[in-house]
Parts: structure tokens; C-alpha cells; sequence
């Protein structure tokens, strides 16, 4: 019974986390794109005139967002254009039970693994999801009965599962070095340590991987440089025939995206909750020092450790977001077949003959 | 648990394979279909075969029926041609339903005792499966590998735009 408690908590926890800093993504996208183009940006929700540098900004969008007419055009197919946001916003909020937060937490004798469910392939686990939430983004177009949705869904469509491809093959080399599909053994890995004191993460082990990955997750979240569904200049979107809430949740599920995208770069290419020379005892330094640590610090380190991991890299996708321009269709195409997937080849073929050639 | 979960995934697997059947949207079949493909990834899941599970969701659901559904909505036919209705075919179609019938069951007879853990164990996990599909079924991997490209390359050939002659 009380580990049916302790998984409903973590999965309380997981979804809390995943979606209060997705809601204040919108809030660092308005900040930084603000500090970008020397605006101040959304600095006037309030409490009793009690502003915080517009901290309260998400909550009165939502509210907003809320109270909208839900409209529901009549030449749409109603029931699949009802269903459509959901799906998008279910696929990609499940994949947050398969991210490790920390190693295992001793209380009371028990041990907890701060992790939702330790799936034995978690990582195809993710891509699966991730792939089956491209449906959203069809149905939305198909369903609204609009030819400039339809336009929009069908881009998405081809964009996704283009750049899917890439995606998946420029994980086949990390698999090879770390031999497991389970993230949290992925981890596990990245904190041993190369020639004793360079820790062994994907960026270092994986680097053109590295790569290959990034380009391809910054398209599957289809922002800016790949924003090719939306582009709100020609087509307006795949969404355009939603209001209210369910368009809130087809914008509210590119945070997600951003935040999973986060996730995955930090736990498969730089050592999830590892910190560099931290044990479950405490630090050991290589130069030969030593910090002895009690356990509830170091999970404490580690927790914050992918916290801090994850915001870098949130960060890092709405800087490119708001420093390129779109690309057009050709490019995109080009880049996700005749660039990003011929190297993740070469990167496979290089790191076998290299696994094969060191023992 | 895991008995309830297999009877409200084959339930649901079920009914979608009929509404795939009964439907006359192709793009409602296609959803259908996609639906009994998760169906049959989470069955594959409860028999501890998750690679086999993660891979029928992601090759089947994720990739083969997007590009159906994009080809259906492309063409967007609001309701399909209704088939050609001709007494013959029906009495054909039973005589061939009663022999996959009957090869059903065949088939079906063999594999109704309970397997061994450790055999399923086996089945389940990645290493092992490329194990065996590199040592043991290696000809028949690598003779499927190369009828796939061939069909490819030949898909292309095809479609491709000729030079005037």
C-alpha cells in the first residue's frame, strides 16, 4: 500500500515541477526576448500593486486564457478538433515519469528513486511519446476543415517526423557507449571518471552526437529557426481555428517541449543529476581532497544540480529562439536529411570502429 | 492489476480494429488503427517485452500510420468509394475467412501453454534480441534489410519525373 503512496506523490511532484516551470518559461521568454530587443517586457500584473518584476504575469494569462469563448467552428469535425490539444498536451506531459531528478533517497530505511517509474527501455519510452504526440498537430490541422491549417499540419507532420529520424540515430552512439536504454543507468555511467579526473558525460564522450541531437530537438519543438507549422507570417498555423483554453494548451505544450528537450539533453549528455566528483559520500576531489558529506546534502546537490542543468539549457532554446530567423521549407528539409542525417551515420560508424579498436 | 490492464487494452484494441473495418472515413480508419497499434505496444509491455513494446509504438503508430494519414488527408476524400457489392465475392470472402479460421486456430494451438519465465525473459530484452538477430536469424535479418532497400529504391525509381526523350 505505501508504495502506491509514494508513487502517487512522485507523480504529484513530477507534473507540479514540469508544469509551474513551464508556466514561467512564458515568463522567461517574455523577460529575455524583452532584454533582447531593450523592451522591460510584462512587468504589470499585480497583487495590491505589489508587481515582482511581473511575476504574477503567467497566472493572469492563464486566467485570461481561461475565460475566453472556447469557440468551436461548425465546418470543423468536432469531436477529433476537441481531442486534438490534448492529445498533444498528454503526449508530452507523460514523458516527465521517465526523467531521472536524483539518485536514490534513503528515509526511514526505504530507499526512493527520485524518478516517477524506472522503465527498462525509458529511453525509447521518451522517443515513443514524443512521436505519438505529433498526432496533435494532424488532427489540429486536418480536423479545423481550413486549407491553411491543413497546410500548417501537414508541415508539421513532415517536419517531425523528418527530423525524428536524426533524432534517433544520433542516440545510437551514445547507446554504444553507455550500453543501456535506461536512463537512470545512463547516468549512472556518466559518473565514472575518464583518466581519473574528466567526468565521463555525453559531451565529452559524444560531442558530434551532441550536436546532431541538439539541432534535431531544437526542430521537434518547432520554435523559431523550425517554426515551419506555425509560421504566423504565411499560414498563421496549424491552430488557427482554436481559442481559449485549447489554444492555450497547444502553446503551452511548446514550453513542455522546451523543458523535455532540457531534460533530455541534460540527462543524456551532461550527467543528468552527476556532479562532477561527487559520491554518495561526499566530494573526492582528483588533486586528492576530500568533503565528506551527509546523504540528505548530496541528494540535495544532485536535485539541484539537473534543476540548475535543466534552466541553462531552457535558457539556451529561447536565445536561439529569438536571435535566428525562420528558415524556409527547402532548408529545412535539406538540413534534416542531407546533413544531420549522413553525419549521425558517420557518427555511428566512428564510434563503433573506435568502441572496437579500445577493447 | 495486469489483468484488468489486459482486458481494457484488448477490449479497446478489439472494438478499434472493428471501427477500422466498419468505418467508411478513411481518415476515421486510419485512427483506428493507430489506436489498436498503441493497444497492442501496451499488451506487448505487459508480456515484459518492453523494447518490443516502445518499438510497435514508435515504428508502426509514430511513423508508417503518419505518413498514411498524411497521404489520406492529402488526397481528402470526404467519404470512400463504397465497395462493388456482387453475391460471388461474399460467399468468396466467407470460404476465406472460414480458412484463416481454421489456420488461426492452428497456429494458436501451439502456443496456448503457459511459457516459462525465463523464457520470456529472454524475449523481452534488447541485447538479447540483437543477439539473436545477428547470430542465429542472421541471413533472414539481413535478407529482409535488403528487400526493404530494394523496395525503397524501387518506390523512387517509380515515382521519379523521366527526362524527355
Amino acid at each position: 500500500m505505501s508504495e502506491w503512496i509514494i508513487i502517487l506523490i512522485k507523480i504529484i511532484c513530477a507534473l507540479v515541477w514540469f508544469l509551474v516551470i513551464a508556466l514561467y518559461l512564458t515568463w522567461v521568454e517574455r523577460k529575455e526576448s524583452a532584454v533582447i530587443q531593450d523592451r522591460i517586457g510584462a512587468n504589470r500584473a499585480n497583487i495590491w500593486k505589489f508587481r515582482a518584476i511581473g511575476l504574477f504575469q503567467p497566472f493572469a494569462d492563464a486566467i485570461k486564457m481561461i475565460f475566453k469563448e472556447d469557440f468551436t467552428p461548425k465546418f470543423s469535425r468536432k469531436f477529433l478538433h476537441n481531442l486534438a490539444p490534448f492529445i498533444s498536451f498528454f503526449f508530452v506531459a507523460v514523458t516527465i515519469s521517465a526523467i531521472p531528478f536524483g539518485d536514490v533517497l534513503r528515509i526511514g530505511g526505504r530507499e526512493i528513486k527520485l524518478q516517477v517509474v524506472d522503465f527498462n527501455v525509458s529511453l525509447l519510452f521518451v522517443m515513443a511519446m514524443l512521436s505519438l504526440g505529433i498526432f496533435g498537430i494532424i488532427l489540429a490541422g486536418w480536423s479545423s476543415n481550413n486549407r491553411y491549417t491543413l497546410l500548417g499540419g501537414m508541415r508539421g507532420a513532415a517536419q517531425l517526423i523528418s527530423y525524428e529520424v536524426a533524432l534517433g540515430l544520433s542516440l545510437i552512439g551514445l547507446i554504444l557507449v553507455y550500453p543501456s536504454l535506461k536512463l537512470s543507468a545512463i547516468v549512472h555511467y556518466q559518473g565514472e571518471m575518464l583518466w581519473g579526473w574528466l567526468p565521463k558525460w555525453g559531451v565529452f564522450l559524444q560531442p558530434l552526437g551532441l550536436l546532431i541531437f541538439f539541432f534535431a530537438a531544437l526542430a521537434e519543438t518547432k520554435r523559431v529557426p523550425f517554426d515551419l507549422p506555425e509560421g504566423e507570417n504565411e499560414i498563421v498555423g496549424f491552430f488557427t481555428e482554436y481559442s481559449g483554453l485549447k489554444w492555450g494548451l497547444f502553446m503551452f505544450t511548446d514550453f513542455m517541449e522546451v523543458l523535455i528537450v532540457a531534460c533530455l539533453l541534460t540527462t543524456l549528455f551532461f550527467g543528468g543529476w552527476q556532479v562532477p566528483w561527487l559520491y554518495a559520500d561526499g566530494f573526492h576531489f582528483p588533486w586528492g581532497g576530500e568533503w565528506l558529506l551527509p546523504h540528505g546534502i548530496v541528494v540535495a546537490f544532485q536535485v539541484l544540480a539537473f534543476n540548475l542543468k535543466v534552466f541553462f539549457f531552457c535558457w539556451l532554446q529561447i536565445l536561439i529562439r529569438w536571435t535566428y530567423p525562420r528558415f524556409r521549407y527547402d532548408q529545412v528539409m535539406d538540413l534534416g536529411w542531407k546533413l544531420l542525417v549522413p553525419l549521425s551515420l558517420v557518427n555511428i560508424a566512428g564510434t563503433a570502429i573506435l568502441l572496437s579498436l579500445i577493447g | 492489476m495486469a489483468h484488468f490492464l489486459f482486458f481494457l487494452l484488448a477490449i479497446i484494441c478489439i472494438a478499434s480494429v472493428l471501427g477500422m473495418i466498419i468505418s467508411k472515413d478513411q481518415a476515421y480508419t486510419a485512427l483506428f488503427l493507430i489506436v489498436a497499434f498503441v493497444c497492442m505496444g501496451g499488451l506487448f509491455g505487459l508480456l515484459e517485452a518492453p523494447f518490443i513494446a516502445a518499438v510497435q509504438i514508435i515504428i508502426y503508430a509514430g511513423a508508417i500510420m503518419i505518413l498514411f494519414i498524411f497521404v489520406v488527408m492529402m488526397i481528402n476524400l470526404r467519404k470512400g468509394v463504397g465497395p462493388e457489392k456482387k453475391k460471388w465475392t461474399m460467399y468468396f470472402a466467407v470460404v476465406i475467412a472460414a480458412v484463416l479460421v481454421v489456420e488461426l486456430v492452428l497456429t494458436l494451438k501451439g502456443t496456448l501453454e503457459p511459457i516459462s519465465s525465463a523464457a520470456l525473459e529472454s524475449l523481452g530484452s534488447p541485447t538479447d534480441l540483437g543477439r539473436l538477430l545477428f547470430t542465429k536469424y542472421l541471413y533472414p535479418f539481413e535478407i529482409t534489410s535488403i528487400l526493404i532497400i530494394a523496395a525503397l529504391v524501387g518506390a523512387i525509381v517509380l515515382v521519379k519525373k523521366r527526362d524527355k526523350e
